[in-house]
């Protein structure tokens, strides 16, 4: 009997140190939080028409540009910020923000790495971004936006030998302003939503792909994203095209140094997936969450969105572990019949971190699929809700949509909301809706336990079951990328 | 614009011209509900489908209507024999009869009362149970952000009061029937009921809203339900209004300790339906089922917006509502469930499930959880769509041919409701309603 008693007194030690392991985890420091000095090219604080004329001058940009920017800017002066989400924070003054920054550049710019600047270098090295070409992963290309400019570009002869554009956004709008002009604000227009209105205002760069017809596109893109300098807020703007029966994987990922000021990031990302095409669209987030009593962090407002014209296919993935907020909404239109449109994604929460996060999923055509897995984790003080919206409009005949939301809590003092609209308007759909919120399951830990694991090794392992399925998703390098930030994220968060 | 006060004037100046000579004197304790219930509903006008509550459903053509309110009793040409036309063959009960909002002693039945057991109009209720009356009327019905609660608490005036003693069981149901009868132009009411169960107290209810075929008017209830620790009550709502009747409703149960309960609600009527049941435990161990059905045609509306709020521990829920939908009939459901930051060991279903038998019909549903607790078992579910094709086939195999087996598998699946409820002696006239509802060719029995 004493025994027994032992035991479970040795448990209960052990639950206790866990417990001290698990507090020093969840209140870890943002591990990716260093600052470089660089001397930054940048215009003013505050908005108006001038600021976005200077922005675009300096950019070079045709008349075209010019004007769509401003049309966007006149749009936003008379919307109002939402406040539906599910998020409090401090109002952002947009008169204090700089809306452009760019690197310095020596000489007439870089021609090779050698030219890059090696403070810029070692920063991309610090966070593990494999810039410089023996470095890097095979087959990946890198489009690194540091600040608002694209300062390196590889692999791109290789691209170019396949036919794929893939440059920066305001390379685009010099050397392809065909494309850019057909495509840019086709599926997420300038008057769309508040945030969007100012993206594209004054969107500073961004990524731009354009896969042609019957191509498919060699390697996976990425493009690491990085804020730096004092109160730069990111507008990235991206857009991919997929042409006819084209398919391309586009890997997004990002960590930005620690501050203690708010800093807003207000990105829209455009996927047009033509006839038959195919876009998968990858995305790890990783920005400074702000610290323990909720100072500070990234503002994440991000519009994305994707129309998949006949027998398209777009796949949105993402894993959310950083910013203070988080407010998005990957979508897809499913326009064309037979279209297909999926959603994974995992978002973690902890400290004091918001995450408003879903999909949205318009059927429009005949035989329209759509598949929505959705895996919420709050720990400590933080709240995570799922928002999603799955529409049936009258002509979308036998289309199809299945969802799955879970929720998992991790302390008492966190929060979990599940806010999923459905609405139907043809009677051949089928739609169906699961949640279920839950904790980790105590007899689960202690099955492991029992086979020797640590408390740590079980929580994590039981995390990244749950999580799976939408792992899965995930190119390969981003899996194991994925794994390891919410193992970090994660260890002992269970008490 | 969320709300408008631009169709409050009607209400107003009836408030005002029939507010002296309404039955609770100026030191009534009801009086200050009802100056604060026009006042908060003047502020808060109707809402309109900008307000994230009402994003589905147009209240706006109730608001345009003119109703004409009665503040005195008055047949209105309802005779015993309509009583009985909506009454359940077979079923002994305790039966109120309510016209126009007011209590008839004429077409009720409430004699044989056991001891502990009291069943009265509320009007009655303000002078022989004042206490009670002060204790809970209008405690747990908000009206701070629902105006149609609100325009209640302005025009209290009477409604059913029950209430039951520590430890008694009534077997008897109790059935209130709420008739509308507007021959010549079209009618509001706004019955307010208050049922009260002490320790250990059982009872049935039956709420019965329903009216005089094809006229128009607006009944707008609200019930409040107070379960003592370990009470039980089975609360059957069955809305059969007038296909050109607004109804809108909100009942608020709260719930003490271990105390169990029951809901069934049924929507075959109305123009344009709003209910808002909620749920709200007060104590630990509490065991609530909330269900529905609602099966609609033509060009009817119904909103169901449920809220199951579990403020205390170790507490069980279960929540399906099932929709069937033909014409240009729209249904829109929203659930709510909340688990508060201290309420661990909460057990909580929800199922939505619908049929769209129509192109021009729409379904809108949102089931949502909002979750403060870790220690939690929460799940919801919700499906909208049309028949299987495998049951059909299954039953075409049988020699049932296709549309038959379509009505079959249609009504079995609209009938799990009717099966919940507890009194069988309704089961008869549920599934009658059913049938009509769902414009059956041939009879099912089930």
């Amino acid at each position: 009997m004493s025994s027994v008693v032992e035991d479970t007194k040795r448990v209960e030690n052990e639950r206790h140190d866990s417990d001290a392991i698990i507090d020093s985890h969840v209140a870890q420091e943002y591990k990716y939080g260093f600052y470089t000095e660089i001397e930054a090219d940048s215009l003013p604080p505050g908005l108006n028409e001038e600021i976005i004329r200077a922005l675009s001058a300096k950019k070079n940009e045709p008349e075209w540009m010019t004007e769509w920017r401003l049309k966007a800017f006149r749009h936003w002066q008379n919307m109002e910020e939402p406040r539906w989400p599910n998020v409090t924070y401090e109002p952002v003054d947009y008169q204090a923000i700089t809306y452009y920054s760019a690197p310095k550049k020596k000489g007439e710019g870089p021609q090779s790495l050698d030219d890059v600047d090696p403070e810029l270098i070692r920063t991309f090295e610090k966070l593990g971004i494999p810039l410089e070409e023996q470095k890097m992963l095979a087959g990946v290309a890198v489009d690194a936006v540091f600040d608002s400019v694209s300062v390196a570009t590889t692999f791109k002869e290789e691209l170019k030998k396949a036919g794929v554009i893939f440059c920066s956004m305001s390379e685009a709008i010099q050397e392809h302003p065909e494309l850019v002009k057909k495509y840019l604000g086709s599926v997420v227009p300038q008057t769309d939503n508040f945030f969007a209105a100012l993206n594209s205002a004054v969107f500073s760069d961004g990524s731009f792909c354009y896969v042609p017809k019957g191509v498919r596109c060699p390697m996976e893109l990425s493009t690491y994203f990085r804020i730096n300098a004092m109160n730069t807020g990111q507008f990235e703007r991206t857009l991919i095209v997929a042409d006819e029966g084209a398919y391309v994987s586009y890997l997004e990922g990002c960590t930005a140094p620690m501050r203690d000021e708010n800093q807003l990031h207000a990105a829209v990302v455009e996927l047009v997936a033509l006839d038959n095409a195919e876009i998968k669209y990858s995305t790890v987030q990783n920005w400074y969450p702000g610290d323990e009593q909720g100072k500070g962090g990234i503002y994440n407002f991000v519009t994305k969105r994707g129309r998949a014209e006949t027998n398209a296919k777009i796949s949105w993935t993402q894993v959310e572990t950083g910013s203070a907020i988080t407010w998005k909404y990957p979508s897809v239109i499913l326009k064309g019949d037979n279209s297909i449109g999926e959603f994974y994604s995992v978002a973690l929460t902890k400290m004091r971190q918001q995450a408003d996060t879903g999909t949205k999923m318009i059927h429009l055509g005949k035989n329209t699929r759509s598949t929505i897995i959705s895996k919420g984790i709050s720990a400590g003080y933080s709240n995570n809700s799922y928002r999603g919206l799955v529409k049936v409009m009258k002509g979308a005949a036998n289309a199809r949509n299945y969802t799955q939301c879970d929720s998992m809590l991790m302390g008492d003092k966190c929060g979990a909301h599940t806010f999923p609209y459905i609405e139907v308007k043809n009677s051949t759909a089928k739609v169906e809706h699961e949640a279920t919120t839950s904790k980790v399951a105590e007899d689960q830990i202690f099955y492991l336990m029992q086979r020797g694991l640590s408390e740590e090794d079980a929580v994590s392992m039981i995390v990244n079951g749950f999580c799976k399925e939408v792992f899965r998703q995930l190119p390969m390098e981003f899996a194991v990328e994925a794994q390891k930030l919410l193992s970090i994220s994660l260890e002992g968060s269970v008490g | 614009m969320k709300t408008t006060t631009e169709f409050n004037q009607m209400y107003l100046s009836d408030f005002k011209r029939v507010e002296s000579s309404l039955n609770g004197a100026k030191d009534h304790p009801v009086h200050a509900l009802r100056q604060a219930g026009i006042t908060r509903f003047n502020e808060l006008g109707f809402p309109t489908t900008r307000h994230e509550e009402w994003k589905y459903t147009n209240i706006l053509p109730l608001a345009k209507t003119t109703f004409k309110a009665s503040f005195r009793y008055d047949a209105a040409g309802v005779t015993p024999e309509t009583v009985t036309h909506f009454s359940f063959e077979g079923l002994d009960c305790i039966q109120l009869v309510f016209v126009n909002g007011h209590f008839s002693a004429e077409l009720s039945h409430t004699t044989d009362l056991p001891e502990g057991v009291t069943v009265l109009s509320l009007a009655e209720a303000f002078n022989s149970h004042p206490d009670l009356i002060q204790a809970h009327l209008g405690k747990y019905a908000v009206a701070d952000e629902n105006p149609f609660v609100a325009l209640n608490n302005a025009f209290i005036q009477d409604g059913a009061f029950l209430h039951v003693a520590k430890n008694i069981v009534l077997e008897k149901p109790v059935h209130f029937l709420y008739l509308s009868s507007a021959p010549d132009e079209p009618v509001r009411s706004h019955p307010r009921n208050l049922f009260i169960l002490d320790t250990g107290a059982q009872v049935n209810v039956i709420e019965h809203y329903t009216g005089i075929e094809n006229q128009t008017y607006f009944t707008n209830p609200v019930t409040e339900v107070v379960l003592a620790a370990n009470a039980e009550i089975h609360l059957i709502r069955l809305q059969d209004e007038s296909k050109n009747a607004y109804h809108v409703s909100a009942t608020q149960v709260v719930q003490q300790r271990d105390s169990r309960f029951y809901a069934n609600s049924f929507d075959f009527g109305a123009k344009i339906v709003r209910n808002d049941p909620g749920m709200r435990a007060d104590g630990e161990g509490t065991h609530s089922e909330l269900n529905g059905l609602y099966v609609l045609n033509g060009d009817q509306h119904c909103d169901n917006h449920t809220v199951i709020d579990h403020a205390m521990p170790n507490a069980t829920s279960h929540e399906i509502y099932k929709g069937v939908l033909s014409d240009n009939a729209r249904a829109v459901f929203n659930g709510k469930i909340f688990v508060r930051q201290d309420a661990q060991k909460i057990d909580s279903v929800q199922e939505n499930n619908n049929i769209l038998l129509s192109d021009s019909a729409e379904v809108d549903t949102k089931p949502q959880l909002e979750i403060f607790a870790d220690d939690v078992k929460c799940t919801h579910g919700a499906t909208i769509g049309k028949l299987d094709d495998e049951p059909i086939f299954y039953l075409q195999a049988r020699g049932i041919d296709r549309e038959k087996a379509k009505t079959i598998l249609t009504h079995a699946f609209a009938y799990q409701v009717i099966d919940f409820v507890q009194i069988e002696e309704m089961h008869p006239y549920l599934n009658k309603l059913l049938s009509a509802q769902l414009n059956e060719a041939i009879e099912v029995v089930l």
